[in-house]
């Protein structure tokens, strides 16, 4: 039974300022769960507290059943990568991955195993004798993911690891990450404010927003029926178009067009319409909702045109869409269509979803 | 609300790590001290076979009345105030024209902390050596070199000049190394501030009032501190160079201290003495600190 | 690099690029000035100590010493008959035991003061600065009846604890000012490994701030070394004084021979090591002089 448990966790540094408010969460053997939100949101709060560095102010952390609260981190039986990476300046690189290890009184012969089994799915070899300072980024990275990897700890907790690696390395060390962790069966905790590692990496996604968690669930489940707008404009890139509009008799109008309003929905005066500019579409038969406009700005993603366009009868009102890149259309007068079942609704005043 | 675990275990630790220092602290410089007021209210002296008898505030009234402690005291004063104000205004004039890149920076800097460095005592006994009446190279230099005088001085010998012999043997130990403070201090001064400043059309003399002085002027103020104390303590330079002489012309606090407790065992006057000093040295860094801090909160900044 | 004049030069400047001449002649005029002024004595003691008795005191002062007027009988006399080689030990075993005391006391509550917070830190870090001010003839009286109540007199403790005591507000002020710059993640990640506070200080962070404990310690070796007053009045054996003692102490036999030589020379050679010192370290001397003095 490897499962980490948070219950009720409340972190408050005066009566103020309560990064962490009430947080209630599980993580499961083989569970990889991000935490996922804007700075500030409470995530390496949240972290540092199931390591123990941080003192909880109100709940529990049950690791393994246990409540973990008054332990020490070199009691709590977890290992952790920091974004800075943390190695040892002084210690060679086999030294710093065996550190946890002798201090927990290892017999030589086990730490050595331990370590070459990482070392040779980490590709460490080479690097055993250096310094950290003859080390780049991403073989730091390797080094400090090694140091956690042998300790076999009952949860993996992740700060950002990936922040300080550039953008092509960073999508490399993803993919590694997510294969080695695959194949771990204690729960891992993942921390980054980059929605795309979340959904790549993760069996689980808790989108946490001031303190409060937002929603909790599978990366899909996510995507794809967000809980509140939030989170609809949190997760997904490029971000889903998020507009205010006025119920008129059963529909909502988007400059000069109208759009159907679903039943639920019915009994509001305003609500926030979603739809993500990768389901904005060029229109084909059948189509009943459409949009027209003009285009005003074009960004080139590669495969597709990020299109920005302004609705026709609304001068303020931008819609922005997703559309393939050898796709031809006209910038003057443009049509959109806007599937029915794309469009999130949501409440005005709570953001919440309308179902 | 649960226990700050994490708070509880640091302050724990931290006063195991701590308590040694504290310790070795408190035994070294709070006994003696302690030990001092105390002390002072006894007498313990030859007359009384070293026995410890109650006196009260006798021995303050003595030493109310002792022309060489006020002496002492006076000579003490003069040699701070004049030391003070000779390294202050040597040592900024050193550091403000060091302040400039040159090659062979590493080089003055070694020589200017080589007086600091060196031992006192040994330093007392170089200038000794200098000031020396007959052989004494000052001597030769004024007489051969400079032509100011014909004859050569008996520093040590006379009272005033001793006096300056020993500020000087003072001066050359600290001015350097103040020198080497305050242009450490210049130099965290941002070049930018100076360049906006001789945009707006400040002269170099504006320059130097307006930014150099109230930016440094924590750091002056704070060396002057330490530089008084230690002056007002001063004791192996005047005892080994002139040995409080001559006929008490050089003689310290310090120095009457030294010699009433180690030359005529009279213990308890001298913690009386001790205890005195105290509170003067106490009351001026008091008054010192009020002044530091107003200036502080004048120039609108934290130095570091 | 910051100048006092503007860097916008008025017409009149030569070829100097952008200086103007005079700044730059009281520049070099106060170079030479300084180092001559500071090393003039030493090196004035350095010359007597090699110059021959008859040099020493002829009628007009001998400043290099002509070919014949060179000796090294003042050295030799010194370790011959004085047997200076005694003291030299006694003096750095004094230092070098204060220095690692002081040290090693001084670093973990520096540590303390810096990342844990105890209570009455603030109290304790005002004690800390306030006591150096303490001139140490205060000191010297209530440690004497201490020396003289435990039997003290003549025994090396009588002044490694005042030394190390003396030295260790300047450590603590100084290492704690480098404890605090150091990153917080990597005591973190000790902790999370499994480090103890001690072995964690022990084995991750005083590794890394050697630089620090060797300015610190060499500002201390400095102080012990050169220490008067106590080792003057708690040293009375002569086979145990340090060097500034059995310096000061020599000679004045008789009234009218003053071993001017020996005296040099042994004034010499209780420079030396400082002098060394500093000639090796005089980056790292300044640094830690005025971080603990900015500090305040």
């Amino acid at each position: 039974m490897s499962t980490l448990e948070l219950k009720n966790l409340t972190k408050a540094y005066s009566r103020q300022v309560v990064p962490v408010k009430e947080l209630n969460l599980n993580v499961e053997k083989n569970e990889f769960l991000t935490l996922v939100g804007p700075s500030g949101c409470g995530k390496s709060t949240i972290l540092r507290m199931i390591a123990g560095l941080e003192q909880v102010t109100d709940g529990e952390i049950l690791i393994n059943g246990r409540n973990v609260n008054p332990l020490p981190p070199k009691e709590r039986n977890i290992a952790m990568v920091f974004q800075s990476y943390a190695l040892y300046p002084h210690m060679t690189v086999y030294e710093n991955i065996a550190s946890g290890l002798k201090l927990r009184k290892m017999p030589a012969g086990e730490i050595q195993k331990r370590i070459q089994d990482a070392s040779q799915v980490l590709g460490l070899d080479a690097l055993m004798d250096r310094r950290p300072s003859k080390l780049s980024g991403g073989q730091r990275q390797r080094v400090a993911l090694g140091r956690a990897l042998v300790r076999e700890p009952d949860a993996f907790l992740l700060d950002e690891p990936l922040s300080n690696l550039d953008a092509l390395l960073r999508e490399q060390v993803r993919a590694d990450l997510k294969q080695i962790f695959e194949r771990q069966k204690s729960p891992v905790v993942y921390v980054t404010h980059d929605q795309t590692e979340a959904m790549t990496l993760s069996t689980k996604v808790a989108v946490l927003s001031d303190g409060y968690l937002q929603q909790l669930g599978a990366p899909n489940d996510i995507y794809k029926t967000p809980a509140n707008k939030f989170v609809a404009g949190f997760i997904g890139s490029p971000q889903m178009n998020l507009i205010d509009v006025e119920q008129v008799g059963g529909a909502v109008l988007l400059g000069d067009f109208k759009i159907h309003l679903p039943a639920a929905a019915q009994s509001e005066r305003t609500v926030v319409l979603g739809i993500r500019p990768e389901h904005v579409r060029l229109p084909e038969d059948g189509d009943t909702q459409t949009i027209r406009g003009n285009v005003f700005l074009v960004e080139n993603l590669g495969m597709s045109d990020l299109v920005s366009l302004r609705v026709h009868g609304d001068e303020n009102l931008v819609i922005r869409a997703l559309i393939p890149a050898d796709a031809t259309w006209e910038r003057e007068d443009l049509e959109l269509a806007l599937p029915l079942q794309s469009i999130h609704w949501f409440r005005t005043e709570t953001g919440a979803r309308i179902e | 609300m649960t226990q700050d675990y994490i708070r509880q275990r640091e302050r724990r630790t931290g006063w195991y790590l701590t308590l040694p220092a504290i310790f070795v602290l408190l035994l070294v410089y709070a006994y003696p001290i302690i030990w001092a007021f105390i002390s002072s209210l006894f007498t313990e002296n030859l007359s009384t076979n070293l026995e410890q008898e109650f006196s009260g505030v006798e021995n303050y009234v003595r030493l109310a009345l002792d022309g060489r402690f006020w002496n002492s005291l006076w000579n003490t004063a003069v040699f701070t105030v004049a030391s003070l104000i000779i390294e202050l205004v040597l040592g900024l004039g050193i550091a403000l024209t060091l302040d400039q890149a040159f090659r062979g920076r590493g080089f003055v800097r070694t020589a200017a902390i080589l007086p600091w460095a060196l031992p006192t005592a040994l330093i007392a006994l170089a200038w000794r050596w200098i000031f020396n009446d007959q052989f004494g190279v000052w001597n030769d230099m004024l007489m051969n070199w400079f032509h100011i005088i014909s004859e050569p001085i008996s520093w040590l010998g006379d009272p005033t000049w001793a006096m300056v012999a020993v500020i000087a043997a003072d001066a050359w130990k600290t001015t350097s190394f103040v020198a080497i403070l305050l242009l450490a201090g210049l130099q965290s001064i941002s070049q930018d501030l100076y360049e906006a400043h001789a945009i707006d059309g400040a002269s170099p003399w504006q320059s130097f009032r307006q930014i150099t002085l109230p930016l440094i002027m924590p750091q002056i103020l704070i060396a002057m501190l330490f530089r008084f104390a230690l002056a007002f303590g001063i004791f192996d330079l005047v005892l080994v160079m002139t040995g409080g002489g001559p006929g008490g012309a050089t003689e310290m606090v310090s120095l009457y201290i030294y010699d009433t407790v180690m030359r005529y065992l009279d213990f308890g006057y001298g913690a009386a003495l001790v205890v005195v000093t105290f509170l003067i040295l106490i009351t001026v860094v008091a008054i010192a600190g009020l002044g530091i801090s107003k200036i502080r909160t004048a120039t609108g900044e934290e130095s570091s | 690099m910051t100048t006092t004049q503007p860097s916008t030069t008025p017409p009149a400047s030569e070829a100097q690029g952008n200086r103007i001449p005079w700044q730059r002649l009281a520049l070099w005029a106060t170079v030479i000035f300084t180092v001559f002024f500071s090393l003039g004595p030493p090196i004035w003691e350095l010359l007597t100590s090699i110059k021959t008795n008859a040099a020493i005191t002829a009628d007009s002062v001998v400043y290099l010493p002509a070919f014949d007027q060179f000796t090294a009988e003042h050295y030799i006399q010194l370790f011959t008959r004085n047997r200076f080689h005694i003291y030299i030990l006694n003096s750095l075993f004094v230092a070098i035991v204060s220095t690692v005391l002081c040290l090693g006391i001084g670093s973990p509550a520096a540590y303390a003061l810096a990342r844990l917070q105890i209570p009455g830190e603030r109290i304790v870090l005002t004690g800390v600065m306030g006591v150096t001010l303490f001139p140490y003839i205060l000191l010297f009286l209530g440690l004497l009846r201490l020396v003289q109540f435990a039997g003290l007199a003549n025994n090396y403790l009588a002044l490694i604890i005042p030394y190390t005591a003396i030295n260790m507000p300047l450590t603590i002020l100084v290492m704690r000012s480098f404890f605090q710059q150091l990153p917080k993640d990597l005591e973190d990640s000790a902790k999370v490994d499994g480090y103890n506070v001690v072995q964690m200080l022990w084995q991750i962070i005083l590794p890394m701030t050697l630089p620090a404990l060797v300015t610190t310690g060499i500002l201390a070796f400095i102080f012990a070394w050169n220490e008067f007053i106590f080792a003057l009045t708690f040293i009375t054996r002569e086979s145990m004084k340090t060097i500034p003692v059995a310096a000061a102490q020599l000679g004045g036999t008789s009234l009218f021979e003053v071993p001017y030589g020996p005296l040099a020379a042994a004034t010499i050679i209780g420079t030396l090591p400082l002098v060394l010192l500093v000639l090796f370290f005089q980056r790292k001397i300044v640094q830690g002089l005025t971080a603990g003095s900015v500090k305040g």
